[in-house]
């Protein structure tokens, strides 16, 4: 019995033990929701927000871009795309397989979508082809149960009205690379595009604008349940462009196969009407993105389609120099508006010979048929009398040798050679003979076509030193455009010569010219050589410009202005390897002019 | 009409009647407080719907109340005369389930009744209690010291735990070999015998290893190591911290929390549910139920010092370490202090046997309180 008592004893005692010790575990419980609830509250609610939390960046409808008539020239388009959500599918690979049925998709299409999956979270949802057809979309829907993750998403994409037309200046939008800067959360956001080059580039954060937010609430399987808050952003800013898409549509449509450019200005506000490059691209293409086939079409073409002829292509001005040394040497005193000297066909000097274009020479000439006839040896001697600096010095005056920075990639300085230049770039000094091929455009002179229309404005707006742009000035920036310090007497001595050059029969540019209700163009013509003349050649006859291979051939230049009576309207016109100056580039711009005549707003008040 | 059981009762027996009026109404009490709790949490589980779960459970609870009543009014002579045959019962019917299971090629553990699917494991740790507590009510101090006292029990205890394991259910398993050790350590058993238990256990550990299934061994590493796998079985214990600790103090509020809501939170409305109350009622309604389980224990306990018979203060502690091994185990693996093992919350978690089989030891509990002052000799 003793023994009971004390088996009874034993199992109170253990038992009590025991309780205490469930209860420190109780205690322990307590202790560990205190830790978690309390101690580690605000991180576990910072996890379990982003649990459930899924912010998403909405992109704002890119800026559309107008010409200067208030037409669309890039816009945004619906563009349905489909799109694959990794964390909604159970299988990611087998989707993509699916989808591949449905509709192929090429390796490199496959190869960036899985990049684009392991760059980004999986509940981003990645574009697997879009520019989708309404066919294509209802062929998705209806596989939609063998499609999970799959997602049609109705979409903005970039859209050029005129495509290749005005693509060298609107440039085009593209995906971001690894090379732009990421100064914008948007940036980050798949499949989003910025401005590559043009006036897309150039005013790529107004045209951006702000991107939104939108915090949805998800479950654990990425499923939406409700949208907690919205911010839509800020749209892009609308851009006004100075371009007339009717100039500018006719102006490219005039080069056809040709390859070359054209830059039409307003000579008061230096307001750019048309913009030509061509060959051009699709910037609708190139926003796409390109397949490598088309890339090397673009990139593997002698004429060069992706390159701005306009700012960076670098070509003699030749004789559309001319007004350049003319206007010189009136200011220096070497001509005088009436003297006139004789062209015999060539000059010597030292023993080295100098031909004029016309063989048997031109005869007597002043200065304005100097520029009507483009005589050589005229303007050689006139060159030879004032020296590279001066000539140099009129030519930077008018925007020739350095950038006007329009904004565009690329714009070239061109180059106006002077002593300093060459000794510090040849270590030799001046010869006296490059001043003479100078006074032609030839030689070391490199231009753009943006510049000879610069120059062109300048010297027929009455001497005021406009600058190009795209963009319309205000009245304040119009107000304070610098007079260019030359005399008026000289310049309409100047333009003189250029209406004789169109308008004066044996003008070089004769042919080209028009009359619209009295309205007429001035201008110069200019060939340039882009190949040597050996003595041989000369002796045995030059060859003729359609015996030569294409890219042997001249150079076809023309600068020009309208109406000769008060201009408003100036132009340059380049067609690479075209022949002649008057052959080939004058007519293109005779018509840019007319068009632009015809086209104006105030053509009611000048009638 | 209720009676003071004071010393008139004493060796008499008590009509139907006295025996109602002498269930404690405070512990019925706790016990409804805990399954409306727990009712309540299934409804916002359901993203405040009554069915599937609340309304089920809300039956259940009706069911195993009606079984504890029962249970409450029967004899505790009765329970312990069919302690063994209770016992062998129940270990033929994990038997069965074992053989059945085979041939299913699958993990059964319960026996189909139509009405309702019997889980065997969940009567052995009733059985368990039982058939130990009439072992050790008969032997003496001196065989339950002797190491040739505790083979038996030993072996009793031993062989129903080897079939659970083979299920496989690991966590009922471990929770009977838990529970006999406890009632092991309360009749007297000398500690250096647990040593030598747990020494063995130690050895035997890697050659167990092996036969553990492969789900059981990531759950075991995933324990030690969470982070192991967050997508996988980690990514269980790392949601429930999220949803707990994101409830803070008071909680995200009722049929709030995101956790649960949003599907983050496995299980939420089974093993998992602690972690979706604590979500909504914050560690405020998280103590409440640990409070809640600490009153029941405790008047448990105090049940078991007041019982005169030997068998009825082991019966009682038995089965209050077989409740706190739920409440426990459950509660510390959904806070990540011990491995997922798939242990329901007692009451509160939506499960029908656990249901039944908890109420059913509540109803025993309740016998060994109204029948605190029988006797029973040692035959």
């Amino acid at each position: 019995m003793n023994r009971d008592n004390d088996k009874g004893k034993v199992l109170i005692f253990r038992s009590l033990i025991m309780a205490f010790g469930k209860l420190v575990l109780m205690f322990v419980i307590i202790g560990r929701l205190y830790y978690l609830q309390v101690y580690q509250a605000d991180r576990y609610k910072t996890l379990a927000d982003e649990n459930r939390i899924s912010t998403r960046l909405l992109i704002p409808p890119r800026g559309v871009i107008y010409d200067r008539n208030q037409v669309q020239i890039a816009t945004n388009k619906q563009n349905f795309q489909a799109l694959i959500v990794a964390e909604q599918t159970p299988n990611v690979q087998e989707t993509l397989d699916a989808f591949k049925k449905i509709m192929p998709l090429s390796d490199a299409e496959e190869e960036k979508i899985k990049k684009d999956l392991k760059r980004n979270r999986s509940f981003v949802p990645i574009k697997i082809k879009d520019n989708l057809t309404w066919e294509e979309v209802s062929r998705i829907q209806l596989h939609a149960s063998d499609l999970p993750g799959i997602i049609i998403d109705e979409g903005l994409s970039r859209y050029y009205p005129f495509g290749e037309k005005m693509a060298h200046v609107l440039g085009y939008v593209s995906s971001v690379s690894d090379k732009d800067v990421k100064d914008d959360p948007l940036l980050e956001v798949p499949g989003f595009k910025i401005g590559k080059s043009g006036i897309e580039k150039l005013f790529e954060k107004d045209l951006r604008g702000q991107g939104g937010n939108l915090k949805l609430e998800v479950n654990a399987y990425g499923r939406i349940m409700k949208e907690i808050e919205r911010n839509d952003g800020i749209p892009g800013k609308r851009k006004d462009l100075t371009i007339d898409s009717r100039l500018q549509e006719k102006a490219f449509d005039l080069f056809g196969e040709e390859s070359g450019a054209a830059v039409l200005l307003d000579v008061h506000t230096g307001e750019i009407l048309a913009f030509v490059s061509a060959p051009s691209f699709d910037s609708n293409i190139l926003a796409q993105g390109l397949n490598n086939e088309e890339w090397k079409a673009l990139t593997g073409n002698m004429k060069k389609p992706l390159s701005n002829k306009a700012v960076s292509g670098l070509y003699s001005p030749g004789s559309t120099f001319k007004m350049i040394v003319a206007l010189a040497g009136l200011e220096a005193g070497v001509i005088k508006p009436d003297t006139r000297s004789f062209c015999a066909g060539k000059m010597f000097l030292g023993n080295h010979a100098f031909h004029c274009w016309k063989k048997v020479g031109h005869g007597y000439l002043n200065v304005v048929e100097a520029l009507q006839h483009s005589c050589d040896i005229f303007f050689y001697e006139t060159a030879q009398k004032l020296g590279i600096e001066k000539i140099a010095e009129m030519a930077r005056r008018f925007g020739l040798g350095s950038k006007i920075n329009i904004g565009l990639d690329n714009e070239k300085d061109g180059l106006i050679p002077d002593k300093e230049w060459k000794l510090k770039r040849f270590g030799e000094p001046w010869q006296q003979g490059e001043s003479l091929i100078s006074g032609i455009g030839q030689g070391y002179i490199l231009t753009t076509p943006l510049q000879l229309a610069t120059m062109t404005a300048r010297l027929v707006n009455g001497g005021y030193e406009v600058k190009p742009t795209f963009t319309k000035l205000s009245d304040d920036e119009l107000q304070n455009i610098n007079k260019i310090n030359v005399s008026k007497e000289y310049l309409d001595i100047i333009k003189e010569g250029m209406f004789a050059v169109v308008n004066k029969p044996g003008g070089t540019a004769y042919l080209s010219q028009f009359d619209y209700k009295g309205q007429r163009m001035g201008g110069k013509t200019g060939t340039t050589q882009v190949r040597r003349i050996s003595m041989k050649e000369r002796q045995t006859g030059i060859l003729k410009e359609s015996e030569l291979p294409w890219h042997l051939r001249n150079h076809a230049l023309f600068v020009g202005y309208a109406p000769h009576d008060n201009p408003k309207y100036a132009v340059a016109v380049l067609v690479e390897h075209g022949g002649g100056g008057s052959s080939v580039a004058a007519p293109i711009a005779g018509k840019i002019l007319r068009a632009a005549i015809e086209l104006d707003p105030t053509k009611e008040e000048i009638k | 009409m209720y009676r003071a059981y004071e010393t008139s009762f004493r060796n008499q027996t008590l009509t139907l009647k006295e025996k109602f009026f002498n269930i404690s109404f405070s512990y019925v009490m706790f016990i409804v407080i805990l399954a409306a709790i727990g009712i309540v949490t299934l409804y916002s589980a359901a993203n405040g719907h009554w069915s599937p779960w609340a309304i089920n459970q809300l039956l259940r609870f009706a069911m195993g109340f009606v079984i504890m009543i029962a249970l409450a009014l029967t004899d505790i002579k009765l329970l312990m005369r069919y302690a063994y045959v209770f016992y062998f019962l129940t270990l033929i019917l994990l038997i069965v389930v074992e053989v059945t299971g085979h041939i299913g090629m699958g993990a059964q553990r319960w026996i189909n009744l139509g009405f309702f699917k019997l889980q065997p494991s969940e009567l052995m740790k009733i059985a368990m209690v039982l058939v130990l507590a009439r072992y050790f009510h008969t032997s003496s101090l001196q065989s339950i010291e002797s190491i040739k006292g505790i083979i038996p029990p030993l072996l009793m205890a031993l062989f129903p735990a080897f079939l659970i394991v083979m299920q496989p259910d690991l966590g009922t398993s471990l929770m009977l070999i838990f529970t006999t050790a406890g009632i092991f350590f309360a009749v007297g058993v000398q500690l250096w015998k647990f040593g030598v238990l747990a020494l063995g256990a130690l050895i035997m550990m890697p050659i167990a290893w092996h036969f553990l299934h492969e789900y059981q061994q990531n759950r075991v590493l995933t324990f030690l190591n969470p982070e192991r796998d967050p997508l996988g079985a980690g990514y269980h214990i790392i949601q429930s911290k999220i949803a707990l600790g994101s409830g803070g103090v008071f909680g995200k509020g009722f049929l709030k929390g995101t956790q649960s809501h949003l599907n983050f939170l496995p299980e939420k409305h089974t093993d998992f549910i602690f972690t979706m109350l604590s979500e909504e009622f914050g560690m405020v309604g998280g103590i409440a139920i640990v409070i809640l389980n600490v009153l029941i224990l405790a008047y448990t306990y105090s049940f078991a010092f007041k019982s005169s018979s030997y068998f009825g203060k082991l019966v009682a502690i038995g089965l209050a370490t077989n409740y706190f091994m739920y409440v426990f185990i459950n509660i510390a693996m959904v806070l990540g202090l011990l491995p997922v093992v798939g242990i329901p919350l007692p009451l509160i978690s939506y499960g029908g046997t656990v249901m039944l089989s908890i109420m059913a030891s509540f109803g025993i509990i309740l016998s060994v309180h109204i029948n605190r002052n029988v006797q029973i000799g040692k035959d």
